[in-house]
């Protein structure tokens, strides 16, 4: 099959301390909240991140997190 | 792929503002009954409210305003066409919901006295009562679902309502958007709940979240209602808001201005009287833009820095609360800075406009047993105390309809047809990605339908969202998160359709800027003044027709029903 499709690059704007957050602790706070359900556990380090770039800068994601670990950033196209 | 099936009484799509108090208002008459609440995002944190409001823009609370007043004002601010039985009964029950918020805990200003502080932004009466610390108006009514005993599921994207032989309504199908399933509901009554069509047109930014409605409202509801046959209105008198430019958001005049903040262009100086949400308000900000005396801005600079202080402490915390983030990164500070403003894109919203599914004053839909409340429903200038009076009057209505009754049957092959539907893009092995499809629409939503309204240019429109149709069988998601995508293009789409047809229907100019066509600009009140309405025809075509505005309940002299006409500074001067 010839490849059709190319994946595009996107600032991140949902920023995880990995030392606060406690997702491998079984924390999905962020995750459960999320409107647009851009938040994932990421397999590899067991932290949270963004995964689809789709988010509303609402805030509920970091008012929500137990250890204040989530900064969130206006997202590049508006800033 | 598998297959959930679910049966209730009583269904309430969407979870965001009317559908908790829906959910509230069906358990509290009848505790027996199953009341299911889903939402596509967590109820906890869905919808318009989910870091709470800064006001309640139309409080109808006496000995600041009376029913007849707000339902007068209201019908001067939608140029007449309005159906003032509903919005009375929204007007009728306005108070008790504020007392009973507050009593559940919802924190409103209150003056020394203990009376509610209610300020002036409208043009005419006194109807915005401001709620400094209100962002814990959902935590409050999530405490009141949990203590009622309401199902509660989330991340369930509905898609597709289901319509007995009867023609009574018979439930709902939803896609599960995290695990792919398809989940089919059975219920006695379904209360749409689900917001407005708020990616319809594409931000100036070019991000497709970066929309002043809560983005999760993608206008499923209204591909929803149309689809079950359901009749749509004023789907011509879009959406359009003046928002803080590139983030989208409300600046907020209705907070600042009872502060003593309010609108100017580039010279600094005011140009409209009211900067109450009108689309005769939008038209004079599009003109001074357009007309050499933009940009404009929110002026706040004149104002003590303690008063800013606290204009800061609404502003930065409730309702879009990444306001702050948003200035400091551009080293924005309204103590010496103004404000740049810009006009979003359009949208379709009955909160904030007078659009959508066609309900009577107990909220219900043309198709029994269906109900709308919130956004998704035509009751004018609603905002966010009517989405929840029409969900406690839709729940209220829905728990007498059902007494008696049976689920209706539902179609195995109108089933098997939506999940075919539904997981096409899953199983295609390649194909155009939602994103990129959304995107394209968007576009062209903003390049043929945003006003002013060109005959021309909205047919060019409709050709291309034809081809855009023929696009959405090559749409490819990788997992169910993508499906939930690829559906909501789907309903952009009926939307963007639905809403090109409505413009070009009504062949005049009405409600400002919201429905000005320059090739009919005049407002004609022999053919026009009625409300335009569309539901699916037996061809499955639309069919567009006119239904008379009903007898007013408070009558209105002509000379005062285009009162908002009257927005310029400068207008009895010039005249
Ligand atoms: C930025 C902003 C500021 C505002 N400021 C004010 C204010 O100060 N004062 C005021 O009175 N009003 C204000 N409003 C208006 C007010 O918030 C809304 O009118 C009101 O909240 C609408 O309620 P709703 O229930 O119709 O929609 P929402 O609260 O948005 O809820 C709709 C819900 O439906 C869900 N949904 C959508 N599609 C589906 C589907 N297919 N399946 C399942 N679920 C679905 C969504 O996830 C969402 O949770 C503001 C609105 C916005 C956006
Ligand atoms: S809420 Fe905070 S601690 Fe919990 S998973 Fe998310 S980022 Fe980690
Ligand atoms: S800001 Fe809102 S949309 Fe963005 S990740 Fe957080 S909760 Fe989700």
């Amino acid at each position: 099959m010839t490849t059709t499709t190319i994946e595009a690059q996107h600032a991140v704007s949902i920023i995880v301390d990995h030392d606060k957050c406690i997702a491998d602790k079984g924390c999905r706070i962020c995750i459960d909240v999320c409107p647009t359900d851009i938040l994932i556990l990421d397999a590899g380090d067991g932290k949270v991140k963004m995964a689809y770039d789709e988010c509303w800068y609402c805030l509920p994601c970091a008012h929500d997190c137990p250890t204040k670990a989530i900064r969130v950033e206006i997202p590049y196209l508006l800033r | 792929m598998e297959t959930t099936h679910l049966e209730t009484d009583i269904l309430i799509i969407g979870g965001g503002t009317a559908g908790p108090l829906a959910a509230i208002k069906a358990k509290q008459k009848a505790p027996h009954l199953k009341v299911l609440l889903l939402d596509k995002a967590n109820v906890k944190r869905a919808g318009a409210i989910a870091e709470g409001m800064d006001s309640v823009n139309n409080a109808v609370i006496p000995g600041h305003a009376t029913p007849e007043q707000y339902v007068k004002e209201i019908t001067i601010a939608n140029d007449g066409i309005v159906n003032q039985a509903a919005i009375n009964a929204y007007a009728e029950r306005s108070y008790d919901m504020i007392k009973e918020l507050d009593a559940w805990g919802v924190k409103f200003e209150k003056d020394e006295t203990g009376d509610y502080a209610v300020k002036k932004v409208h043009h005419l009466g006194a109807y915005v009562l401001p709620m400094p610390e209100g962002y814990n108006v959902k935590k409050v009514l999530f405490k009141q679902i949990r203590k009622l005993g309401v199902d509660v599921s989330n991340r369930l994207t509905t898609t597709r309502l289901l319509v007995g032989p009867d023609g009574r309504i018979a439930g709902a199908m939803a896609l599960e958007s995290r695990t792919g399933e398809f989940v089919v509901i059975r219920a006695k009554a379904v209360i749409l709940c689900t917001g407005s069509a708020g990616r319809l047109g594409l931000p100036a930014s070019g991000y497709l979240f970066g929309t002043y409605e809560n983005p999760t409202n993608a206008g499923d509801g209204y591909s929803m209602a149309y689809h079950a046959g359901a009749e749509l209105s004023g789907l011509e008198c879009f959406q359009i808001n003046p928002l803080i430019k590139d983030y989208n958001g409300p600046a907020c005049a209705y907070v600042t201005g009872p502060f003593g903040g309010y609108t100017v262009n580039a010279k600094g100086e005011r140009f409209i009287k009211s900067d109450y949400w009108s689309g005769q308000m939008m038209l004079e900000f599009w003109r001074e833009l357009e007309g050499g005396n933009g940009p404009v801005f929110l002026k706040l600079d004149h104002l003590a820095d303690e008063t800013v202080s606290k204009i800061e402490d609404v502003l930065h915390v409730t309702e879009r609360p990444t306001r702050g983030i948003f200035h400091e990164g551009r080293g924005t500070d309204y103590r010496h800075d103004l404000v740049e403003m810009h006009i979003s894109e359009i949208g379709l919203c009955g909160g904030h406009s007078a659009s959508g599914v066609w309900v009577d004053e107990h909220a219900r839909t043309t198709v029994p047993g269906l109900y709308a409340a919130g956004d998704l429903c035509n009751v004018a200038h609603n905002y966010m105390l009517g989405a929840m009076v029409y969900g406690a009057i839709a729940a209220e209505d829905a728990v007498d309809f059902i007494a008696g009754k049976e689920l209706a049957e539902i179609d195995p092959a109108a089933v098997d047809a939506e999940k075919e539907r539904i997981f096409a893009p899953l199983l295609r092995e390649e194909g155009l990605s939602p994103t990129q499809v959304e995107y394209k629409l968007r576009r062209m939503v903003n390049d043929y339908l945003q006003p002013p309204k060109v005959t021309t240019k909205m047919e060019i429109g409709l050709k291309r969202f034809a081809e855009i149709r023929e696009d959405l069988k090559r749409l490819k998601a990788r997992n169910p998160h993508e499906l939930m995508r690829a559906m909501e293009v789907h309903a952009i789409l009926d939307c963007a359709e639905l809403a090109a047809r409505a413009s070009l229907y009504r062949q005049e100019s009405r409600w400002g800027l919201y429905h000005y066509r320059t090739d009919l600009p005049e407002r004609n009140d022999a053919e026009w003044f009625a409300f335009v309405e569309v539901k699916k025809g037996a061809d499955g075509q639309p069919e567009f027709f006119k239904r008379p505005v009903p007898d007013y309940i408070y009558p209105i002299a002509k000379s005062e029903l285009y009162a908002y006409d009257a927005m310029r500074l400068d207008q009895e001067l010039a005249a």
